[in-house]
């Protein structure tokens, strides 16, 4: 017998030995980090960057299969009790030598995971770990010329770049409100007397938005840049339609955090994506009625919301309690009563 | 379905005034749940891991009695907790509000053999919609029992006082067979149903994992300790179903709890829907830790009014849900286990004959009158 097909006849005996639980639930009380658990992370430090930013020191567990610059990761944090899933640029370096990764979060106003972690996050916390993933990343082949494109928050991918890959002609354009507000304003400023980067500060409490036909003066060669961007909508959105128009599109990359924002309101649009169906629903009508009536086979239980046999996948947009009013956003892994929940804006039921 | 009903005093206006005062409680609850609440199961379920873990090490020298017994009494405490303050709650929902996919309704499995979803059907969804309502709500007996005065009577009830204690120490294996719905379904027709077959088959499988597990792989572990282990796991077991049925008992069968006639509930309101789970259930009066050992069920007045809380917030909302049964005159049905136990059994026992029907019912003197 190979020593693959005894460790899994040793596996399934353990199994037997555990049932109804796993070996898993055991080691997970000991050994979270394990190779072979679900990917986990712990947090280790947490360093204050700006006012509203912190960057968060982890240690993935040992299934972390390593990042790319510029990549992200999502995250799993119990805010509340409730864990929330939200993706995070990689910002530390992946020749770091010390197995720990960085994420750099600014706190957003309501941001319930953003500010939890700036704010309250403690050293010792364990988290849920995806494997980084993401296209915004740099080449195989070096460019001879690079413009980096950034405002705010969207700053962290492209600090990821900038420590991971040194390029010998490297422009920054970088907007923030004010120059405290500038995340990682140190060291973007030693890699200036370093002579590593030539850096355009905009700071739009006083010099207004970034208006993109700058360009030509703070960067006269942008267009034979090698440009990667990642900031709020408005600014990536312009720097598109820049690119095209001068028929450079292909050398501009742009990340976006947030691709699509939910709608809220009083009912909306049903998707049931798995059957193929889209029906009107108004704001007070329970989402099994609106899917049995649409034809679609809902789980169903007591119909009043205490026996949990319709919990179904919310898998985009917002729906509203009917009890209680609360409002609930699709998020990876966000199940929902559908006896009790109505639609708050167009949705997407996993049925 | 009493010839008195304890309700009768309160007017249709004050039974949904009566449903928004309970709502108001559960939104509290629901507004203030968090961080302590998601501790709190955590600590249990590594608790509960930690305790049968070492208690199956203990047992892997049964051969000596003192570690016998120790390891048979940490197996029955872990096991209890695994299927009271764990297993209940969370098949009941009350901890998919952490969206921890781990501890969620729709993964969790037990150390029970009725399967996780079979249990979560019969029990969530028939038993707390159609509480205590005859014909609709079979935990009223379970099929094999009469319990109030206005069920038929049969022969064949002579011997429930017989039927309830095999029940009892075989709990786990008479609920599988009720979540089959077993007595229906022997039937020659019904049996060829392949959904019953399905069914039938994932509970076989789960005996067959549980039985395997704690009667074959474990006693072989402990070489020498072969048989001690054995006999100590049946003793668990047995230890865990006779305090799971006691337990359950006392929920809604002690003298003072209420049951309904199937025509009662059509076109039932919030407000009375929650007035006939509070008439339906009794409580259990005690410690902390009784309470804990009974995953909370010691609270079922409130389990049934909030089956989706988290249990660990029972005992604070007891103590407004009394208040509310003062202030609407009210029996809240409640006393120490040993009483309830009893009063149950009693029950048992006194409906094994036949009664004059219609009964006439006095107010029971071993209850603890909170109203009145």
């Amino acid at each position: 017998m190979t020593s693959t097909a005894l460790r899994s006849r040793a596996w399934k005996l353990l199994e037997m030995v555990t049932t109804p639980l796993l070996p898993s639930d055991y080691l997970d009380l000991v050994s979270p980090l394990r190779a072979g658990a679900d990917l986990r992370g712990r947090i280790e430090a947490v360093h204050p960057e700006t006012g509203d930013a912190a960057t968060i020191v982890i240690r993935p567990g040992r299934g972390w299969r390593g990042h790319t610059a510029g990549q992200y990761v999502r995250i799993g944090v119990d805010v509340d009790g409730v864990r929330l899933w939200r993706a995070y640029s990689l910002t530390s370096p992946t020749s770091r030598q010390d197995g720990r990764v960085t994420i750099t979060v600014k706190a957003i106003p309501d941001g319930k995971v953003s500010n939890h972690l700036v704010r309250r996050a403690k050293p010792g916390t364990l988290i849920q770990l995806d494997q980084p993933t993401g296209d915004f990343v740099l080449p195989q082949a070096k460019p001879a010329k690079v413009l980096y494109l950034t405002a705010g928050s969207g700053i962290t991918p492209v600090m990821g770049m900038l420590r991971d890959t040194e390029f010998d002609d490297v422009v920054m354009v970088h907007c923030a409100p004010q120059p405290q507000d500038v995340i990682f304003r140190n060291e973007l400023h030693d890699l200036v007397a370093d002579k590593k980067l030539r850096l355009t500060e905009v700071h739009t409490d006083t010099d207004g938005i970034l208006d993109i036909a700058r360009l030509d003066e703070l960067v006269p060669d942008w267009a034979e840049r090698e440009t990667w961007a990642c900031g709020p909508a408005g600014l990536l959105d312009a720097a598109e339609e820049h690119w095209a128009e001068h028929g450079v599109q292909e050398r501009l990359h742009t990340e976006r955090f947030r691709p699509s924002i939910v709608v809220t309101g009083d009912g909306g649009e049903v998707t049931f994506s798995a059957t193929g169906k889209t029906v009107d629903a108004d704001g007070a009508t329970p989402l099994l009625d609106i899917g049995e009536e649409a034809g679609v086979l809902m789980p169903s239980g007591c119909r009043m919301g205490i026996c949990f046999g319709c919990v179904t996948p919310l898998k985009a947009g917002a729906v509203r309690d009917l009890r209680t009013g609360e409002i609930t956003e699709a998020e990876p892994g966000v199940l929902i009563q559908t006896c009790v929940s109505a639609a708050a804006g167009p949705c997407d039921i996993e049925r | 379905m009493t010839a008195i009903d304890p309700t009768a005093h309160l007017t249709a206006e004050q039974i949904e005034e009566l449903g928004r005062e309970l709502d108001a409680i559960r939104d509290e609850v629901i507004a203030d749940r968090g961080e302590k609440d998601a501790a709190y199961i955590r600590k249990v379920i590594s608790a509960q891991r930690t305790l049968e873990l070492a208690s199956r090490g203990v047992l892997l020298f049964s051969i000596f009695p003192p570690a016998w017994v120790l390891g048979t009494a940490g197996l029955s405490v872990a096991k209890i907790m695994d299927n009271m303050e764990i297993g209940h709650n969370i098949l009941h929902g009350q901890w998919d509000w952490m969206r921890d996919p781990k501890i969620h309704s729709t993964t969790w499995e037990w150390d029970h053999v009725s399967p996780a979803e079979q249990w979560k059907h019969s029990h969530n969804e028939l038993h707390h919609t159609y509480t205590n309502v005859i014909g609709k709500d079979n935990d009223l007996g379970y099929g094999i029992m009469r319990v109030d005065e206005d069920q038929k009577w049969h022969p064949f009830h002579l011997g429930q006082p017989l039927w309830n204690f095999l029940n009892a120490c075989f709990f786990e294996y008479g609920i599988a067979a009720y979540d089959l719905e077993l007595g229906k379904n022997l039937h020659k027709r019904r049996r060829k149903n392949p959904e019953f077959r399905a069914r039938a088959k994932a509970v076989g499988r789960k005996i067959r994992k549980q039985v395997l597990k704690d009667y074959v792989i474990h006693p072989l572990l402990s070489g020498p300790s072969f048989l001690p282990t054995l006999a100590a796991t049946f003793t668990a077991n047995l230890v865990r179903n006779i305090w799971t049925h006691s337990v359950i008992m006392c929920g809604h069968f002690p003298e003072g709890v209420q049951v309904f006639e199937r025509r009662s509930i059509k076109g039932e309101t919030r407000g009375q829907w929650y007035l006939r789970q509070m008439m339906g259930s009794a409580n259990i009066s005690g410690s902390k830790a009784m309470h804990f050992m009974t995953g909370n069920l010691s609270h079922q007045i409130e389990h049934h009014l909030f089956p989706d809380l988290p249990s660990n917030r029972y005992a604070e909302v007891a103590v407004k849900v009394r208040a509310l049964f003062e202030k609407y005159e009210l029996e809240y049905v409640t006393g120490p286990l040993p009483k309830q136990v009893f009063s149950a059994w009693h029950k048992v026992v006194r409906l094994s004959l036949p009664n004059k029907k219609p009964a006439v019912k006095t107010p029971d003197r071993e209850q603890e009158l909170v109203a009145a």
